[in-house]
């Protein structure tokens, strides 16, 4: 058998694969967001920036300090969050007495300042960052050869968004974080410090960006607008899986990232909008979104 | 020995002169009220004279306040709401506050010990035997008894000596609030101050030792102990406009 409705199996399984993996990125960025969005209100704009900046963090250690991939993996994020943690610090908690638009104003000019500072620098040609030793090459599998820095990235974005899940709903430090979520006063007046919980939050959710960011280095080049391209789509992922709700960012991540590179397959003039539609689709039904409770 | 006399003298809750502003409006104008250690007080008044106000003020959780909150020798006016919490005041808030996102062992275990000497988990299923049943139940699929059961136990957890409990027994079936009323009695027998937000006045006047009649502003015009209660019945049917 090596076709399925017509379609050979080579190029179906390659789509379903590329599915995945965009899938994967959709799911560690929607998830940053969601948990960010649940405590901080606030829709973070400048995600798509600071994931484009955890793959230029990759790109600088490399290049500038010889500091490979499996280093990268950790310092970037954690720098990353380190600005996370600045931004929140700085300039996003003075906002939160005021509209919540303003904090998506905010984090918008930050997102195109970023972007412009990047682009200024290194103008919008990308620069490959190589995979790693250990992951490179390819195994078959059986009905196709699978690039093993690929399976790698599922698997890592699998492991990384159920450990979030896992921590966020079955945790106790989860469970403060849920009740802040619904009522900060009445849980920082059980002597709970909120405003820390909320700076350490959002520096989590932007290190989770910056995590995405190193893993694509390697698949997609370092570009400093990878970032902008990539962020329509999560909203819309974001959106379709209704707001703040983890499960729902993990679940409707991979599962449009499958949906877009199956409409590759079968309809490839539609695999760039077939998101928007699906989104069109289930906002006309469920306005709070899939998984979303207001 | 005037010195340990007086020592005793400083109440556990001592308010004064306290104002509260939400944005432009000035909510409380100089609330001031004492709350001794081991006692049950009420706060009565109307609708809307700042009854919960004052509490919230009291954990910090109000946009202004001036005046003097201290407890247990602390001045708390300045602190952070957090802060407030670990000095050992708890609030069990009068929407209940459950956690829907929470399941009903999370709620309860949820407030973080401040200090040692609170009661165990198996202590208060003993006071409310059926939180124990309903463990993995969602916080809000409780009723509303349930709920209030929950949300006064797992204050109780924390080690926090001064409960704050606004309207406990509002919209309850008359069994639980006896309920409620005899857990109090237990509270005041195993050393906690309680201050006890209440409209009503029946309740009040079963479980508290003294009471505070609050006013527009949150003024505090009165205080009967609860012993001269029946002679000042009729004063404080025009106070309550009951």
């Amino acid at each position: 058998m090596n076709a399925i409705f017509g379609i050979p199996t080579q190029a179906l399984f390659g789509q379903l694969l590329i599915g995945l993996i965009n899938g994967s990125f959709y799911a560690l960025l929607s998830l940053g967001l969601a948990v960010i969005f649940g405590l901080l209100n606030i829709i973070n704009f400048a995600h798509g920036a600071l994931y484009m900046m955890g793959a230029f963090g990759a790109y600088f250690l490399l290049t500038k300090f010889g500091i490979g991939y499996w280093w990268a993996l950790l310092i970037s994020p954690l720098a990353v969050g380190l600005i996370g943690v600045a931004i929140e610090r700085l300039m996003l908690a003075r906002l939160y007495k005021l509209d919540p638009l303003y904090g998506l104003l905010l984090t918008f000019g930050l997102a195109l300042i970023i972007q412009g500072l990047f682009h200024n620098e290194y103008g919008s040609s990308g620069m490959s960052y190589p995979v790693p030793q250990a992951l490179q090459g390819a195994k078959d599998v059986g009905f196709m050869f699978l690039p093993i820095y690929r399976g790698w990235v599922i698997a890592v974005s699998l492991v990384v968004c159920f450990g979030v899940w896992f921590l966020i709903e079955k945790t106790k430090l989860g469970s403060y974080l849920r009740a802040a979520t619904e009522n900060p006063g009445l849980v920082q007046a059980f002597g709970v410090n909120v405003p820390r919980m909320i700076t350490l939050t959002y520096g989590f959710g932007v290190a989770l960006a910056a995590l995405a960011g190193v893993m694509a280095a390697p698949i997609y080049q370092v570009n400093p607008l990878m970032g902008a391209d990539l962020i329509i789509v999560v909203f819309a992922v974001v959106v379709i899986g209704g707001m703040g709700s983890i499960m729902g960012s993990i679940v409707t991540g991979f599962g449009l990232g499958v949906i877009e590179g199956l409409t590759k397959v079968f309809y490839p003039q539609a695999s760039n909008t077939a998101i928007f539609i699906i989104m069109v689709i289930v906002l006309m039904f469920r306005p709070a979104g899939l998984f979303g409770q207001r | 020995m005037a010195e340990p006399a007086l020592a005793r003298a400083e109440p556990l809750l001592g308010v004064s002169d306290l104002h509260v502003w939400y944005g432009e409006s000035h909510i409380l104008h100089g609330t001031s009220f004492d709350v001794h250690r081991g006692e049950v007080v009420t706060l009565l008044g109307r609708n809307g004279v700042g009854k919960t106000t004052t509490l919230r003020a009291i954990m910090g959780m109000v946009g202004q306040r001036k005046g003097s909150i201290r407890f247990d020798g602390r001045e708390a006016i300045a602190l952070p709401s957090y802060r407030i919490g670990r000095l050992g005041i708890a609030l069990c808030p009068e929407e209940r506050g459950i956690f829907a996102t929470l399941d009903v062992e999370e709620n309860l275990l949820l407030p973080p010990v401040v200090r040692p000497g609170g009661l165990s988990v198996e202590q208060i299923f003993e006071l409310f035997p059926n939180l124990r049943e309903r463990l993995s139940s969602p916080g809000t699929k409780l009723s509303g008894g349930e709920q209030q059961m929950l949300a006064i136990g797992r204050i109780l957890r924390t080690g926090a000596r001064l409960l704050l409990l606004d309207e406990p027994t509002e919209g309850l079936a008359p069994v639980i609030v006896q309920q409620i009323g005899l857990t109090i009695d237990r509270l005041k027998a195993a050393g906690f101050t309680v201050l006890l937000v209440e409209q009503n006045f029946r309740f009040a006047a079963q479980v508290a030792d003294r009471h505070y009649v609050m006013e527009n502003g949150g003024r505090i015009v009165d205080m009967i102990p609860n012993a001269e209660l029946k002679a000042n019945m009729g004063k404080l049917q025009r106070y309550l406009g009951v």
